[in-house]
């Protein structure tokens, strides 16, 4: 499911002009987090350009954003349910962890969140 | 003729703690006075879709003014000095004088988000002066969730970031044309001064402790929240209600935390009810 996702998720945001428009100033690689593995995302002037697994520790990113696959399940729903339909609902219920540098995060969450929650609607 | 809407939008200079406050506010209709409070970081204009519901003007004159700082309202003179923070006595004062100085009696003074929670301690404070309260996504306490030092930096654009932060707020189901309004608004807000509201919200207005004094039968009060909102959570509408002795709770469900912007339709449903009730009481 995962890998589906991921795919889904760079081809929904680089498919999306609105969104690359405004998320034209980002180049940066962030860790997304799954249960226990972490995804490298590179993201260059607002397009996905590349995600893969992290294998070694000494690949990183700025910050990182994690959740467990059962929370991002239900955040990728057609209508989630309260909590879960937004990462900064899913922080005060600890159902999310943010960590890192989160300057470029924050400067650019409207951005973030959206290219994150693009692929709802596509999870069964 | 100009298809006008029935808003009138005027200026009124009100004394506040020793300062003069020129203070933009709207209203429309005739009959009992209903005070519209809006939300920290934002303004008056949240409540357009009560002014402009003909239905509801029949029966209340909707009042909805911009506090000083936000919308059209002058921040003080000498403000350039200061740092915006607002407490729990000067927002009481603000509202008081304002009442006075708009010669309101007796209104129902309905607030959302911090001016929910400002309703709860005008019930406690005169409970005789208010026909009733409505707190729209208030409660007696709150835990904050983000540092407030992110929205007022200049390394972070102050409006983007409080629509990211707030947008949370929203439910999923809300309507795109009234979800994205509300935001714009937050956008629009002052720097500094979205951070100087939450001071009050989070850190500076609990009272959970004082709640349980608020006499309903004095003043009713009406609890509405929606099931979205992730700062008064429908678990913290339920424990304030459980601690005002009389007050009616009702969880919104499919709302957020901007019910009369960001899904007006579906508010309305929630809101008739509890008008009518203040209307029976007379």
């Amino acid at each position: 499911m995962i890998d589906a996702v991921l795919e889904e998720l760079t081809a929904r945001v680089n498919a999306n002009a609105a969104l690359v428009r405004r998320g034209r100033w980002v180049n940066l690689t962030f860790l997304f987090g799954i249960d226990d593995t972490d995804y490298l995302v590179r993201i260059a002037e607002g397009r996905v350009v590349d995600v893969k697994r992290r294998v070694l520790a000494t690949d990183s990113g700025v910050f990182c954003i994690r959740a467990r696959s059962e929370v991002w399940r239900e955040h990728w729903q057609p209508v989630p349910r309260r909590d879960y339909h937004d990462i900064w609902s899913m922080l005060p219920r600890d159902l999310a962890q943010v960590d890192g540098d989160l300057l470029p995060l924050i400067q650019n969450l409207q951005y973030f969140k959206d290219v994150i929650a693009s692929p709802r609607g596509s999870v069964n | 003729m100009p298809q006008f809407e029935p808003i009138i939008g005027r200026y009124l200079n009100v004394e506040v703690a020793g300062e003069t406050c020129r203070i933009y506010v709207e209203e429309a209709g005739e009959g009992i006075p209903l005070l519209c409070l809006h939300t920290a970081g934002s303004d008056a204009r949240q409540f357009r879709h009560l002014l402009c519901d003909e239905e509801l003007t029949r029966d209340f004159r909707v009042i909805a003014f911009d506090l000083p700082w936000h919308g059209k309202s002058n921040p003080p003179v000498g403000f350039q000095a200061r740092e915006y923070e607002l407490s729990t006595e000067l927002y009481l004062q603000t509202v008081r004088a304002f009442i006075a100085a708009y010669e309101l009696e007796q209104p129902v003074v309905m607030g959302c988000s911090m001016g929910g929670r400002i309703v709860l301690h005008l019930a406690l404070h005169a409970p005789d002066e208010y026909r009733a309260v409505i707190a729209l996504e208030g409660a007696d306490r709150l835990e904050p969730y983000y540092g407030l030092d992110w929205l007022n930096r200049p390394d972070v654009h102050g409006g983007e970031v409080a629509a990211a932060f707030v947008s949370a707020q929203v439910a999923p189901q809300s309507p795109d044309e009234y979800r994205y309004e509300t935001l714009w608004h937050y956008k629009q807000g002052g720097p500094g001064i979205f951070k100087g509201d939450l001071f009050f919200y989070w850190h500076d207005g609990h009272f959970d402790d004082r709640s349980p004094q608020i006499d309903t039968s004095r003043c009713p009060v009406y609890l509405l929240s929606g099931e979205y909102d992730s700062s008064c959570t429908p678990e913290r509408t339920e424990a304030t209600a459980a601690r005002i002795r009389g007050s009616k709770a009702t969880i919104m469900e499919g709302m957020g935390h901007f019910p009369m912007s960001e899904n007006p339709a579906l508010f309305k449903q929630y809101l008739q009810p509890v008008l009518a009730e203040i209307l029976g009481h007379d």
